[in-house]
């Protein structure tokens, strides 16, 4: 079902559904940059639809309504454990086609994976999406070379600001009914997709082993500081680490807690007896890279990167995992 | 060249330079906060070429001086100067008539948040502001200005050094212990935090505001204050008798506490200044030397509101090499 409708018209029905849902959007955090006065677009709940940033893409994604960066899971005292309290109300998150594929990549780590992981099943339980539409591409921004320009159907609807109204693709029976409160159907809403990005990639189809030792990824043991940043911004990275806090002032309580965690950081491959792997920069980009466009499609039929170019966004070093994608093709076309 | 009648004492107070070369003169541009348009400085170079003797010399304290002027050309450098001193902003005593004044130094800033990632705020905005407000002044006072605690302008060689802080905001439901602050805020700052069962413990005694760990946070765990914060240091200084670095005065002050400090220094000048001081300049870390630093104190936080957060020295004491008292 489409509609248009003004934009008065549609902070209304966000105010109604802010009382249904607990709205999950990207909003701008003033001054929360690394430098000063710079701005950071990150998800948060919002109740109101001027908070929400809809003609930027977020720094960083909407997986922290899913996999929590740090969590609490329990808290434990002497022969006693007790569940860390959830919110279970219901979530609505803004998201766009290339976070709403990643969504899927989430669902098969967590969910798909051996048995179901409980602490993001029942968050994703709760899950419901609104459609962000693209009308253009934004900077680093490669989906339509991922395949993932074009949103799955799954969503309550879809919000395109354009000059006529919020134009809007409603799915879902009961927010159809809040609609048409406030104007006619309208014949047809498409939300909106890019067709082209500046950026192109080259997928390998298959990686042969010669490209695992090739020189290509030296550069980065050089040139990659190991900040992780390109996995926390990440919508498909979902890694996370166990801790087991005592607390300081009575050590016979604690709790236990997971942390994101980043492949790219030291500590990630420690082992017990004080072993470590990947100690190269380079090697732990090979990992993650191969990892993105390989070895998830591997076992899960689909490659992991999304396109959504945040980790190019990010990167204090101007390194450009989207090139490496393409130095990856050439070096596999190489290996043969 | 004529009959040179020139009364030398308003040469300098007309920012022009005594020159070693008799009959010459160098014209002393100056430049607050060291940013200058371009336009302007096409102007200067003009001049450089049409007046003085085609070179440009780039003073210590980011002015410029055109050397090579004819004392009788004055009055025109100063006709040619005046679109600079428009472009600047700088309050003029007489239009057309050049920079009033030459007592008060340039006020030196770092490039600060405009350009270096470090920046805790705008360093030149800050100069030019407090240029607006104690210029044109005959009195013989350094200030300078530096974004975070590299202090790359050098402040604490200043009478009023001027040093940005923040004061990291921590969100430990952002952190994922990931050690990078802990480890940049040891290796490239004083090492203030620790990570205590994987959250981040600030010691706040320790911490200088320089915000390294704003800056190396992976996931905006550490964001900056709203508020931007500056430690005050005061009275160093170079010169033949005592050079000396300036000692912390105030940790955590506010903008307009600082601007307020800056002004108020003048008026104890006029107070203590010694009336047989040759030129009758006398650099104003000398006349404290003389009244004590509770009586410096005293005048420059009149009327000051400072915030609960700042920390005020009770007193300073100076170190440096005494060539004067051996
Ligand atoms: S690629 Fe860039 S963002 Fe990722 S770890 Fe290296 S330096 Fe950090
Ligand atoms: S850098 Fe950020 S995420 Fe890492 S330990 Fe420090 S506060 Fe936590």
């Amino acid at each position: 079902m489409g509609f248009v409708i003004p934009r008065a018209a549609f902070n209304q029905i966000i105010e109604t559904l802010a009382r249904r849902y607990r709205l999950y959007a990207p909003v701008r955090k003033k001054g929360a940059g690394r430098f000063l006065d710079t701005d950071v677009i990150m998800y948060d709940e919002v109740t109101t639809a001027d908070e929400i940033v809809f003609d930027a893409k977020s720094d960083y994604a909407f997986k922290e309504a899913l996999t929590p960066l740090s969590e609490v899971l329990f808290y434990f005292t002497e022969a006693t454990t007790q569940e860390a309290s959830f919110d279970n109300r219901p979530l609505l998150i803004f998201a766009r086609s290339c976070d709403m594929h990643a969504l899927k990549r989430l669902d098969q780590i967590f969910l798909e994976n051996g048995p179901e992981d409980v602490f993001y099943q029942r968050r994703r339980e709760l899950v419901n999406f609104v459609l962000m539409g693209c009308a253009n591409s934004f900077d680093n921004c490669f989906c339509v070379s991922m395949g993932t320009n074009i949103a799955p159907d799954d969503y309550l609807f879809s919000v395109d600001l354009t000059a006529e109204g919020v134009a809007c693709n409603v799915q879902d029976e009961a927010v159809a009914a809040l609609f048409k409160a406030y104007g006619e159907e309208t014949a047809d809403v498409v939300p909106a997709h890019v067709t082209e990005n500046k950026v192109k990639v080259n997928l390998p189809e298959q990686v042969p082993f010669s490209v695992r030792t090739d020189p290509l990824w030296d550069e980065y043991t050089v040139r990659c500081i190991n900040c992780g940043r390109c996995n926390f911004v990440c919508p498909t990275c979902s890694c996370w680490s166990m801790q087991d806090i005592i607390y300081t002032d009575n050590g016979n309580v604690g709790e236990r807690r997971r942390v994101g965690a980043s492949c790219m950081v030291d500590g990630f491959t420690d082992v017990a007896g004080g072993g470590s792997y990947r100690k190269k920069n380079g090697e732990r980009m090979r990992y993650k890279v191969l990892h993105k466009i390989y070895d998830h499609r591997q076992r899960f039929g689909i490659n992991m990167c999304v396109g959504c170019g945040r980790c190019d966004d990010v990167c204090p070093e101007y390194i450009s995992y989207s090139n490496i994608i393409n130095k990856v093709y050439d070096a596999s076309k190489e290996g043969e | 060249m004529g009959h040179l009648d020139i009364n030398v004492g308003k040469l300098k107070k007309n920012a022009f330079r005594y020159s070693k070369v008799r009959g010459e003169t160098a014209s002393r541009v100056r430049i607050p906060g060291g940013v200058i348009d371009a336009a302007s400085l096409e102007k200067v170079v003009e001049i450089a070429e049409k007046y003085g003797n085609g070179v440009i010399n780039l003073t210590n304290r980011q002015g410029i001086e055109i050397p090579g002027i004819d004392l009788e050309d004055m009055d025109k450098v100063n006709l040619e100067l005046q679109p600079v001193i428009e472009a600047l902003n700088i309050n003029q005593t007489q239009e057309n008539g050049g920079y009033p004044a030459s007592g008060t130094r340039n006020i030196i800033a770092c490039p600060g948040a405009r350009l270096c990632p470090f920046g805790c705020y705008d360093t030149t905005a800050f100069a030019q502001k407090v240029d607006k407000e104690i210029f044109p002044n005959d009195r013989h006072v350094k200030v300078a200005f530096t974004g975070c605690s590299n202090d790359c302008a050098k402040v604490r060689m200043a009478d009023y050094g001027i040093i940005g802080m923040t004061e990291p905001q921590y969100d430990p439901d952002r952190c994922v212990s990931c050690g990078q602050c802990v480890d940049f805020c040891r290796r490239r700052s004083v090492g203030a935090l620790t990570l205590v069962n994987g959250k981040v413990v600030r010691d706040t005694q320790k911490c200088i505001g320089c915000g390294v760990c704003v800056v190396y946070c992976p996931t905006r765990a550490w964001t900056r204050s709203e508020e931007h914060y500056f430690r005050i240091v005061l009275l160093g200084r170079t010169g033949k008798r005592n050079p000396r670095l300036a000692e912390d005065f105030i940790k955590w002050a506010d903008e307009e506490s600082t601007l307020k400090i800056i002004k108020n220094g003048y008026a104890y000048i006029e107070e203590y200044i010694d009336p047989n001081a040759v030129e009758h300049k006398e650099h104003i870390g000398y006349i404290v030397d003389r009244t004590g630093f509770e009586k410096f104190k005293e005048y420059i936080l009149k009327d000051v509101q400072l915030s609960p957060k700042a920390e005020v020295a009770q007193n300073i004491y100076w170190g440096g090499k005494h060539y004067d008292s051996f």
